[in-house]
């Protein structure tokens, strides 16, 4: 168990101090939610009227709603970044290291997703501390209690990160993956409007938004935040997040996935 | 009693046979040179023996463990140094190695008294600090073996390693790796560089995922140079 250990943390903090390296990566990952959240949400606030729902009692204004939503899209973006680099590690060899290992093939990539998750859940408390300097702030015991929240999601969407990295080969398929998942994953959400509100537009738009994992990374996020625990979206999550690590490790088992799919290693 | 056992392995890609029905068995402390133009499958049967790639047609076995059943126990006991590189460069020396001894469970004084020895082998105490980035490919390549060696295992593989590297740095990559094979560890290499082959090494000639012959390079050539033996033979597609 130990040399498990052993194993996690080193993964993890090589994942911390490659981020931390990356400054500029870091800052993207920063600037992209402070832009919808000071800019887009103060042109919305006037033209998107907001009704009281749970987890809210009393009227917020939309700066307020979308505070969920954007700590999601870091995690969002953060699971596929570390897909991305797990595609880029692949082609650099880096990914055979981990995979030649003689610890178990699911728990090392459980430890890269983990790694993913500790990055993702800096991100998101660099986010809230901004996003409440500039007054929108959240009940004390929220920050604590999101806390859970964010590791379950962040776990969901790097699940989901991964198993999209087992089956792309290359890199160049990626800027086409970003566009198919995180876009429609992002606007298909309660992320930005609440599910009621799609409903006025479009009933079937509505039923997708609500069979989204990501609308229930979300709530899960947003329930937390106010100190409640949303049992449907945590059900939700807990189920995509075990549906998406079986489909990658399938995907990551030597027998079945990668390098079996096109012409395989070199010669 | 054989270190490295490969018994009756094929692969497949689709239709395409990479390895067909390829089997060898060597020793401990000898250096073993996996011999075959581009495409023979060299690349195909690193990936079976890593275990990157799985087949239900035949069995390897390390030291004893056999890859598919005990997959742990034998990759345990594999060094592996792959045709691309796989340092991180943005790491010094000393966090590739830590990382890479912790990948192998390794921590503590146990991981530390590895990677000074691993150090010490390179020669490169004093450069620790430094960016992987900072150092020159043949040096690269040497820490990478070196790496490979920290968890001390029983058999070293290295496909085509000194792809890329100057003359002089393959050399010095050639003859640090067969005194390696002097201290008892087993090392296969695999290449289609004659010229890193000695005498008395370990040759498996592959062609078309077929194992041609499998002997001492004096004995396989004969007595003609190992580069005309090598090339008649994979022309014919027969052994010599």
């Amino acid at each position: 168990m130990m040399r498990w250990l052993v194993a996690l943390r080193a993964i993890v903090l090589r994942e911390a101090m490659r981020f931390i390296n990356q400054r500029s990566r870091f800052v993207a990952a920063l600037v992209r939610p402070l832009v919808w959240l000071v800019v887009f949400a103060a042109g919305f606030r006037a033209a998107l009227g907001l009704s009281i729902i749970p987890p809210y009692q009393t009227y917020i204004t939309y700066e307020v709603y979308i505070v969920p939503g954007l700590c999601g899209m870091i995690q969002l973006f953060n699971g596929m970044q570390s897909s991305l680099s797990l595609v880029y590690d692949r082609e650099m060899g880096s990914m055979r290291l981990l995979l030649t290992s003689p610890l178990p093939r699911w728990w090392l990539l459980f430890s890269k997703l983990l790694a993913g998750v500790a990055v993702s859940i800096l991100q998101v408390y660099v986010f809230l501390a901004i996003a409440a300097a500039f007054g929108i702030s959240m009940p004390w015991s929220g920050y604590l209690y999101v806390f859970p929240a964010l590791v379950i999601s962040g776990l969901m969407l790097g699940a989901l990160g991964l198993l999209i990295s087992s089956t792309i080969r290359q890199l160049e398929n990626f800027a086409g993956v970003m566009n198919f998942v995180i876009f429609p994953m992002f606007f298909m959400s309660t992320a930005l409007y609440p599910l009621w509100r799609m409903a006025e537009s479009s009933v079937l738009l509505r039923d997708i938004c609500a069979v989204n994992p990501f609308t229930h990374a979300v709530e899960l996020i947003r329930f937390a935040l106010y100190g409640s625990v949303n049992g449907m979206a945590l059900l939700w999550v807990v189920l995509a997040f075990l549906v998406f690590m079986i489909g990658s490790l399938i995907g990551y088992d030597p027998s079945r996935g990668m390098a079996r799919k096109g012409r395989g290693p070199g010669s | 009693m054989s270190m490295l056992a490969v018994r009756d392995v094929s692969y497949s890609y689709g239709a395409k046979r990479a390895l067909d029905h390829v089997s060898f068995d060597l020793p401990a402390g000898r250096f073993c040179a996996l011999l075959g133009p581009n495409g023979a499958g060299k690349s195909t049967l690193f990936s079976l023996m890593t275990r990157l790639l799985v087949t239900r047609q035949g069995t390897i076995s390390v030291a004893g463990h056999d890859l598919a059943r005990n997959p742990r126990a034998a990759l345990a006991r594999i060094g592996v140094v792959f045709q691309q590189q796989t340092l991180d460069l943005d790491m010094t020396v000393l966090q590739n190695l830590r990382y890479f001894a912790a990948l192998q469970g390794l921590s503590g004084a146990a991981a530390q008294r590895s990677i000074d020895g691993a150090l010490e082998r390179l020669d490169m105490r004093e450069r620790a600090g430094e960016k992987a980035r900072a150092l020159n490919g043949g040096h690269r390549r040497r820490m990478e073996i070196a790496r490979a060696l920290i968890h001390d295992p029983k058999v070293l593989m290295l496909d085509e390693p000194t792809v890329g590297l100057d003359t002089g740095s393959r050399k010095a990559i050639t003859a640090h790796v067969h005194d390696l094979a002097e201290t008892g560890l087993l090392v296969f290499w695999a290449t289609h560089l004659v010229d890193e082959i000695r005498d008395h090494d370990d040759v498996v000639v592959l062609h078309q995922g077929r194992v041609l012959r499998h002997d001492t390079a004096a004995a396989i050539a004969g007595d003609q140079a190992l580069i005309d033996a090598f090339i008649q033979m994979t022309a014919r597609g027969e052994p010599a």
